[in-house]
């Protein structure tokens, strides 16, 4: 899993955004050593897809989404962001240039100022832009009724008086309100109970079609992620995993990280096998990452290979890229994963 | 029976008014039992776990209604009292493992407290009993970590330490608020299938409380649904999955997006949401958000009404299945939530 390699990025003018080598590092305190939240990761994003990016915690993937942003920029690596290098700009640029690319985040109330009214914080990136300046009210009021939110009460209203799912509706008309390219989702769903979760997802799906949008949703729960996605990337401490289309990816899982995965979820239906598992460990730290193939002190398929050279992403099918030695066969079968140990090492 | 709650209602006095967090409760527990709490937030089941715990305190807090346990009525214990059956008879784990440990205590100290207070075990005896609650809980160098502290281990480990901190004195009643919703997925079923191992060897009764289906769906004998305070169905868990009557229920299922389906698969909502506890509807709590709404739902609550299959028990005037619920269906079409399972035979469209 510990996989490097651009043979799952394309060519072509429909690509919005390209990361390319993204590496991303984090001094832990004077020691000397640095975290290595994400070592060297490479994806694109096609105009009007949902790019799903999964992972366990620790596995860089909000950490990749905030980098794209540049917040803060990357130790290393490449964004480009419709044909424009953001590593480089400058940060006057870098500020316009978010414009067209936004972020909503996991916790819908602690990211709306609790002092302002709601109908002043959608609209306050119009202000700050001095966009729309005749019908600012008419813009926000009518992005307020496409996410369900009655304009009259959040012109009275601050965000403490609104539910966590409102919060979220609102979030989201504040970052359409720049008339964006591409939203990142950092877990827009995970705070929220699974009836308002499936009200927000649905209204993400209605949103991204009308207003032409671009996804990329990181999220640590697979199903949703699958419902969402066009394509899913599967991150493993700070490194790509397995690429391919949402339901081929869960139809027949590749990388036995992706099948562990799979595995593990559980699925509402007491007549569900329940996948034998025995001790299967936890993320080493991403401070000493295990060298060769992340994943090897984990996996059941893990050979001498594995831990001395790291897999590159390879096609194994239409649109489907994996980094592994020993890939699954492809049939979706949950295997039992025996412990080799892999324990989080404390932290220093 | 190890547990009987009977008609148990817990309120908060508040400034905006009185919150009726748990509202007319009856269930009851055998020993080696592992029964399911599901609801969404502001159901009502955490505090129902601590209630029936009797770890709530304040001068604005009510209980009411009868807690027995092992025999006895505990609902006016007050706290000093409880404290001997804290640990020793029933103890929980809580769902944050960073912030219920104590950061300054070492491991090994904060597993022997609760066996030199309830076992009077010596300081020696203490700590190879905590060694070996460690290995139970599989820890790997349990020697080791009993000299560490809890910010030295991750999150799964911390976990399994709480895990074995309520397991120590042998409980025969252990409550797991959300135990793994703070875990990632793959260290959860590790830990779901730690505590269902627990369960089995020691032949304890274990009170699952949590907002995901999925969870207990696998780990449990009985699933208790509430809804807005009240207990709104329960059942054992495969006749609750196969045979579900409440619409509450059917409609929380539907709304999860299944693996199974393709992506992009429209999600079936709940519209609405969950009842303010201090003003409650009237009649039925999820009248105002039921597809199958009735005048006599928004008047009348209904009661606990048991189905046709042993031990299951909902609160609906229209049930899934009954005529009116059908009627109802055929009316609405496509615009109809996914029925359940084992409706009559429907497929879900």
């Amino acid at each position: 899993m510990a996989g490097t390699g651009k043979a799952h990025l394309t060519d072509g003018d429909d690509v919005v955004l390209r990361v390319e080598d993204l590496v991303v590092e984090f001094p832990v305190g004077r020691t000397g050593l640095v975290v290595n939240a994400v070592s060297g990761i490479s994806l694109d994003v096609r105009r009007g897809e949902t790019l799903g990016l999964v992972g366990e915690s620790g596995c860089g993937k909000s950490t990749t989404g905030r980098a794209i942003m540049q917040l803060p920029r990357p130790t290393n690596g490449s964004v480009r962001f419709e044909g424009q290098e953001l590593t480089t700009m400058a940060g006057s640029d870098m500020r316009e240039a978010r414009t067209k690319m936004q972020m909503i985040f996991q916790d819908p109330i602690s990211s709306l100022n609790p002092r302002r009214k709601v109908r002043d914080i959608v609209m306050e990136p119009l202000r700050i832009w001095q966009r729309s300046n005749t019908d600012r009210g008419e813009v926000v009021d009518q992005l307020l009724e496409e996410v369900g939110i009655d304009p009259q009460r959040a012109a009275e209203s601050q965000p403490h008086q609104f539910s966590g799912g409102q919060c979220q509706r609102i979030s989201i008309a504040r970052s359409l309100v720049l008339d964006p390219t591409l939203i990142i989702c950092d877990e827009p769903v995970s705070a929220l109970d699974v009836s308002v979760q499936a009200q927000v997802l649905n209204l993400l799906e209605d949103l991204k079609a009308k207003h032409g949008l671009t996804l990329i949703f990181i999220a640590h729960d697979l199903a949703v992620v699958k419902n969402i996605s066009d394509r899913v990337a599967v991150m493993y401490l700070g490194k790509l995993c397995e690429v391919a289309p949402s339901d081929e990816l869960y139809r027949a899982p590749r990388h036995p990280y992706t099948n562990v995965l799979l595995s593990s979820i559980p699925v509402p239906d007491p007549q569900a096998p329940v996948a034998p598992m025995e001790v299967v460990g936890e993320p080493p730290s991403p401070v000493l990452p295990p060298p060769g193939c992340r994943f090897h002190p984990r996996c059941p398929n893990a050979e001498d290979d594995c831990r001395t050279t790291e897999p590159e992403l390879r096609e194994m099918g239409p649109q489907h890229f994996v980094a592994c030695h020993h890939p699954m066969a492809g049939g979706a079968v949950p295997v039992a994963v025996g412990s080799t140990g892999g324990f989080a090492e404390p932290v220093a | 029976m190890l547990l009987e709650v009977t008609d148990l209602r817990t309120s908060f006095r508040t400034p905006r008014g009185t919150v009726k967090a748990v509202d007319g409760v009856s269930f009851t527990l055998d020993r080696g039992r592992a029964l399911g709490i599901v609801g969404e937030s502001g159901s009502g089941k955490t505090v129902l776990s601590r209630s029936v715990m009797g770890l709530l305190v304040g001068s604005n807090l009510e209980r009411t209604g009868s807690i027995r346990f092992e025999g006895e009525e505990t609902i006016d214990r007050t706290a000093r009292q409880m404290r001997d059956l804290w640990g020793a008879e029933m103890s929980m784990i809580f769902q944050d493992p960073m912030t219920s440990l104590n950061p300054l205590m070492k491991i090994g100290k904060q597993i022997t407290e609760p066996l030199h207070a309830h076992l009077g075990l010596s300081k020696s005896d203490a700590l190879a009993t905590a060694e070996q609650l460690l290995r139970d809980v599989r820890i790997p160098e349990a020697g080791r970590r009993l000299k560490q502290y809890p910010h030295e281990l991750s999150g799964g480990m911390r976990q399994r330490v709480m895990i074995a901190i309520a397991l120590a004195c042998g409980p025969a009643l252990v409550f797991a608020d959300e135990p793994t919703t703070a875990l990632d997925v793959t260290v959860q079923s590790q830990i779901l299938e730690l505590i269902g191992v627990q369960r089995r060897e020691r032949n304890m009764s274990v009170i699952l409380v949590t907002h995901d289906l999925g969870v207990v769906a696998g780990h449990t004998d009985e699933i208790a649904v509430m809804y807005g305070g009240r207990l709104v169905e329960k059942a054992p868990t495969r006749q609750l999955f196969a045979n579900m009557k409440m619409p509450y229920t059917e409609a929380l299922l539907a709304s999860i997006p299944k693996l199974e389906d393709r992506s992009h698969t429209r999600l079936t909502t709940i519209p609405g949401r969950p009842p303010d506890l201090v003003n409650p509807p009237a009649g039925c709590p999820f009248s105002p958000r039921c597809a199958y709404v009735r005048d006599r739902c928004r008047a009348e609550a209904p009661p606990l009404t048991p189905a046709e299959d042993a031990g299951h028990v909902f609160a609906c005037w229209y049930p899934v299945g009954s005529p009116e619920y059908h009627e109802r269906r055929a009316e609405l079409g496509d615009a109809a939530p996914a029925a359940a399972p084992g409706a009559d035979g429907e497929v879900a469209s």
